[in-house]
């Protein structure tokens, strides 16, 4: 962390994650001041806006127009500006996956992307609006590092930490409140670093924004059932952190994966992917949005609906346990 | 300012020089979007020769002006005007698309001095263009950004978006080019989609338009000074031209959009070209 680049929020667990983004963002002014906001007529509902009152000279309000938003952030990082970029996933990732392939990830410039409404955290306004793919699509842009932070806190930690990071860096944050999984701040973020929640034996849930509040409460519900669960915040997609997952292959044998995301392309497929290059195989589930256009409801009700909610995590936990692993006492001769 | 009867001697002449090596990559590459490199000419030397201030020796010198090449494809007779500016070895030019050189038909800005952003997709380069002319202008800097753009481009919605951009944001430090040849790759612009009236269009959107035969050296001269006297919006400079320019068999054929030149075909080309300047300048 850049010395002197602190924060503070009141009452952060009881703010959303975009409400603590934008007031971290607001605070980081003075330490960059080569630091340039910038949306699409989302000043409000994104919290960039926030920025934008106290810094109105560096604030850029494009109107609705989010290729030449992205398009235009480009330019501004190439005339030497550090532009903080934000609008709604769905059109970070999908209107305007070209600008920010092309404009800004091929030329590996120092744009930071902060979208809000990711998942189906937005529910009541239907798939026009929800964002289950940006994860897919922006792993698969090379020079991006992709964060889905846990919770408010960690999403004023990752935004402190993506400013100091180089290249382009694409955050995915929700849009309502939920309950937060830190009490505080004050513990180590690191881009790319695996967080272990808490330690099991049994089972590894490894999940990425909202989904490590349901992996915490399915850990607890767990424990009560006699069942060890690790719990792994995979904050950082990538680049993800391959020792910690390929730890709980080692140790855990069985592991679950949470997203608010397609189950094609996000969080899980990106774990099967450092399981299946370990050469163990290990039990393994991915829990997320089921490859459907969501139906519309509240968030809490459609993590019910589609499974990843803690309910959705026991049952898949329980299917494990049921499952006949193999003991393989030779892990260490093999690797 | 203006161009003396001396300058644009000198700058054909360049042009001339430009135009055999766009011809002569071509043949060694095996294709290239010829057309659109032969019509972009005359504003490329214009620009590289007089007006933009650059140092060929400090690629990433803060201050340069800036100059994107939003239709990308035209790549090959940027990289033959780089070349020979000097911000590389123009004999690299031989290795133009082969596996592994830094020049593909669209230039990237991380593998080729002189390019300033890495265009191909079009309707990009005024979006960038507006963010780079804004960053000058926050950074209370005073170099000049210039864009040109194909006409075919202007199809694209997000050129729109950006010109709007531009405009509200008074950028007149911002020039652009449209280098209006008239064709894409399927055939003339008005017969696919009607663009015109496209100053009438430009100017509904705030912006300076100025209306040029984009092969009069007086003509662009002009026209990019007369951008510099504007203040509160930004500059177009619609410049007609004619895709193919100096090569007979190419010009207006939208065939030779893109195209690839045996020896014999190059020799005819070369020949066109001389024979062009050799009436010209006497």
């Amino acid at each position: 962390m850049a010395e002197g680049m602190t924060w503070t929020v009141t009452d952060g667990d009881k703010l959303t994650q975009a409400e603590i983004y934008g007031e971290v963002l607001s605070q980081l002014g003075d330490t960059y001041p080569d630091l340039i906001a910038l949306t699409a007529d989302l000043a409000t509902s994104t919290k960039i806006g926030r920025f934008g009152k106290k810094y109105p000279e560096r604030f850029i309000n494009v109107g609705i127009a989010e290729n030449s938003l992205f398009g235009m952030a480009a330019g501004l990082a190439m005339a030497g500006l550090r532009p903080v970029v934000s609008t709604f996933a769905v059109f970070t990732s999908l209107r305007s996956a070209e600008q920010v392939r092309t404009d800004i990830c091929y030329q590996n410039l120092n744009v930071k992307i902060i979208s809000t409404h990711a998942g189906i955290s937005f529910g009541q306004a239907g798939s026009t609006h929800h964002c289950t793919e940006d994860l897919a699509v922006m792993r698969s842009f090379a020079n991006m590092t992709v964060i889905a932070p846990a919770d408010g806190f960690e999403t004023g930690n990752a935004l402190v930490a993506a400013l100091e990071w180089p290249g382009p860096v694409y955050m995915r944050i929700g849009r309502g409140f939920e309950p937060p999984v830190y009490k505080d701040q004050n513990y180590p973020f690191a881009i790319g670093r695996a967080i272990t929640m808490r330690d099991g034996r049994d089972v590894t849930l490894i999940g990425c924004g909202v989904g490590v509040l349901q992996a915490m409460r399915a850990a607890e519900v767990l424990q009560a059932q006699g069942l060890s669960a690790r719990v792994l915040n995979m904050h950082t997609i990538k680049p993800i952190d391959r020792e910690a997952v390929i730890s709980a292959v080692k140790e855990t044998r069985r592991i679950v994966t949470i997203e608010d995301h397609n189950v094609y392309g996000g969080l899980g497929t990106a774990v099967a992917e450092v399981i299946v290059e370990s050469g163990k195989a290990c039990a393994f589930r991915k829990l997320g949005v089921p490859d459907c256009f969501s139906i519309v409801g509240y968030p809490e009700d459609l993590y019910h609906h589609y499974g990843f909610d803690s309910d959705g995590i026991v049952a898949t936990v329980g299917e494990l346990m049921r499952l006949e692993i193999e003991e393989d006492e030779d892990w260490e001769d093999e690797v | 300012m203006s161009v003396s009867a001396e300058e644009i001697k000198g700058l054909q002449k360049k042009a001339w020089d430009i135009r055999r090596t766009i011809v002569e990559t071509t043949f060694t590459c095996g294709g290239s979007h010829i057309g659109g490199s032969l019509s972009q000419t005359d504003v490329l030397v214009a620009l590289y020769y007089k007006y933009l201030n650059v140092d060929p020796k400090r690629p990433d010198w803060e201050d340069r002006d800036r100059f994107i090449l939003s239709k990308g494809h035209g790549g090959i007779g940027w990289a033959s005007v780089l070349g020979d500016k000097g911000y590389f070895d123009k004999a690299l030019l031989k290795d133009f698309n082969k596996t592994g050189s830094p020049f593909g038909m669209h230039l990237d800005a991380l593998k080729v001095k002189g390019c300033d952003a890495s265009t191909g997709s079009l309707g990009h380069g005024l979006a960038i263009a507006t963010g780079l002319a804004l960053g000058a202008r926050l950074r209370n800097k005073s170099f000049r950004t210039y864009v040109m753009m194909g006409d075919g481009e202007l199809c694209e919605g997000t050129v729109w978006e950006a010109a709007i951009l531009a405009c509200h944001h008074r950028l007149d430090n911002l020039t652009a080019f449209v280098d209006r040849n008239g064709l894409m790759i399927d055939g003339p612009t008005e017969s696919i989609t009607t663009l015109e009236p496209l100053d009438r269009k430009f100017q509904a959107f705030g912006w300076e338009t100025l209306v040029i035969d984009g092969h009069d050296f007086a003509a662009i001269g002009n026209a990019i000074e007369k951008a510099w006297t504007i203040k509160g919006r930004p500059t177009v400079i619609i410049c007609n031209t004619v895709k193919g320019r100096c090569v007979e068999m190419m010009e207006n054929v939208p065939e030779w959009h893109y195209g690839g030149l045996n020896s014999d075909l190059r020799d005819k080309a070369l020949a066109c070209i001389d024979a062009h300047y050799t009436k010209l300048l006497g």
